[in-house]
């Protein structure tokens, strides 16, 4: 191991986790969204916006990412669609999640037993009212620990975004790599990055778990 | 508006070798299934254990399957580990290697999460009715843990299919790559083939993956 090799990577690993977190947030936080409003959609059974959703989920939930961004970045631009790689890569993120968060949630508001709805009903609250106040607050609970794997799945998939010339932590180690052959300073500081990325996300999203459980009704 | 590359896919053999690279990818994942399903119950049933050691030890084992990109270990595998052990490892077998080593982990979970489920009654039933803990584990927990992982076990295969598209990134000739090779050699033909072909992939990938998790769904609203 050689050790000033590592202090003169360090700089380009910054930079690159920097990019991988920034571009791994707003996938996040734009899968959030998708996901949210595509569990709606099939909560409240809209028609035929209840098929795209549907249609939309399992093409999604079915395909790798690789493969998604692929479509994105190369094919897109042959019928005239040109989107930059930092684009594609959290549109292509966000999409993915998406499809994943809407799963996560819809089980959660399925998950809270009629008889809420219907006491609730019978108290005279009305369909906003029961959604927001009753069902939507314990589903949001329920789904922290998926929500919370869904994060992690993400940000680990970020690692594929090195193949549409997005300079992330995989692109600068094989970058490195390829020009000066520091094979295990590269990949050690690679693994140390990710764990240094991923690691107080997976704490903090189980002191998280922990924390929304007040919120559940019963048990 | 060119051609977006539906001839070029039909054109000699290009169709039969997506498919081709399309084996691979699920050859690859079908081997390290077996593995992970194997190795996967006796992991979770270890995981069960009460000794703090070997307690510890999996929990470390499943965090850094659960926060460390497959990819990433992929490079460990295939050239980090030739490079510190000097060995030859092919790109298939780093890829198989890399695969069982989280599949295990997925599974050992799932197995170890449905043995917790087993309601502690059915234990002490069996136990009263004068079973030894063999008889118990053979004729009353196994196969309700059996029902249970099933579903979960099929999914993990779709998992695993998605997850083989990476093994690119080691050399592996899949059908990604294919699919960039066909792409490039008709680069003057059909410039606009890039749509069409990835589109294909996109599909194929698709079709194969959705009826295994229909199934899997399926079973598990079944047996549940």
């Amino acid at each position: 191991m050689d050790w000033d090799v590592i202090l003169s990577y360090l700089p380009r690993y910054r930079e690159a986790l920097l990019l991988t977190l920034r571009i791994g947030w707003q996938g996040v936080a734009f899968s959030l969204l998708t996901g949210v409003l595509c569990a709606v959609v099939i909560y409240l059974r809209l028609p035929v916006l209840k098929t795209i959703v549907g249609g939309y989920i399992e093409l999604f939930r079915n395909t790798p990412l690789l493969v998604q961004l692929f479509f994105l970045y190369f094919a897109l631009p042959k019928i005239g669609i040109r989107i930059s790689p930092q684009v594609c890569g959290t549109l292509g993120l966000g999409l993915l999640g998406g499809a994943y968060m809407a799963e996560t949630f819809r089980s959660g508001l399925e998950s809270i037993a009629p008889i809420q709805t219907e006491s609730a009903e019978s108290l005279g609250m009305n369909r906003m009212q029961v959604f927001g106040y009753v069902l939507l607050p314990q589903a949001v609970s329920r789904s922290v620990p998926g929500v919370v794997a869904n994060v992690i799945f993400l940000l680990k998939e970020t690692s594929v975004f090195s193949t549409i010339s997005l300079m992330d932590l995989m692109f600068t180690a094989k970058d490195l790599i390829g020009m000066y052959a520091k094979t295990i300073e590269c990949l050690t500081m690679l693994v140390v990055f990710y764990l240094l990325m991923l690691l107080p996300v997976s704490l903090l999203g189980s002191l998280l778990e922990r924390r929304v459980r007040f919120a559940e009704f019963g048990d | 508006m060119q051609s977006l590359g539906i001839d070029v896919l039909f054109k000699g053999t290009n169709f039969l070798r997506l498919l081709g690279g399309l084996w691979v990818a699920l050859r690859i994942s079908l081997v390290s299934v077996s593995v992970s399903i194997l190795l996967g119950l006796a992991v979770g049933v270890l995981m069960t254990s009460k000794n703090p050691i070997i307690k510890a030890f999996f929990r470390v084992y499943l965090e850094i399957v659960r926060i460390m990109p497959q990819m990433v270990l992929l490079f460990v595998v295939f050239f980090g580990s030739t490079r510190v052990f000097g060995w030859n490892l092919a790109p298939e077998t780093s890829a198989v290697i890399v695969f069982s080593f989280w599949g295990v982990a997925e599974m050992g979970d799932l197995v170890r999460g449905a043995l917790i489920s087993i309601p502690r009654i059915q234990y002490e039933s069996a136990e009263a009715l004068g079973m030894t803990e063999n008889q118990t584990y053979l004729y009353i927990i196994l196969p309700q843990t059996i029902r249970r992982l099933i579903p979960l076990s099929i999914n993990l295969i779709t998992r695993m299919i998605k997850t083989t598209s990476l093994v690119i990134m080691i050399g592996i000739v899949e059908v990604l790559k294919v699919a960039q090779q066909i792409i490039e050699a008709n680069r003057r033909v059909s410039p606009n083939a890039a749509f069409g072909i990835f589109a294909v992939v996109f599909l194929l990938y698709f079709l194969l993956c959705w009826p295994i998790s229909k199934l899997a769904s399926y079973l598990e609203k079944r047996w549940a």
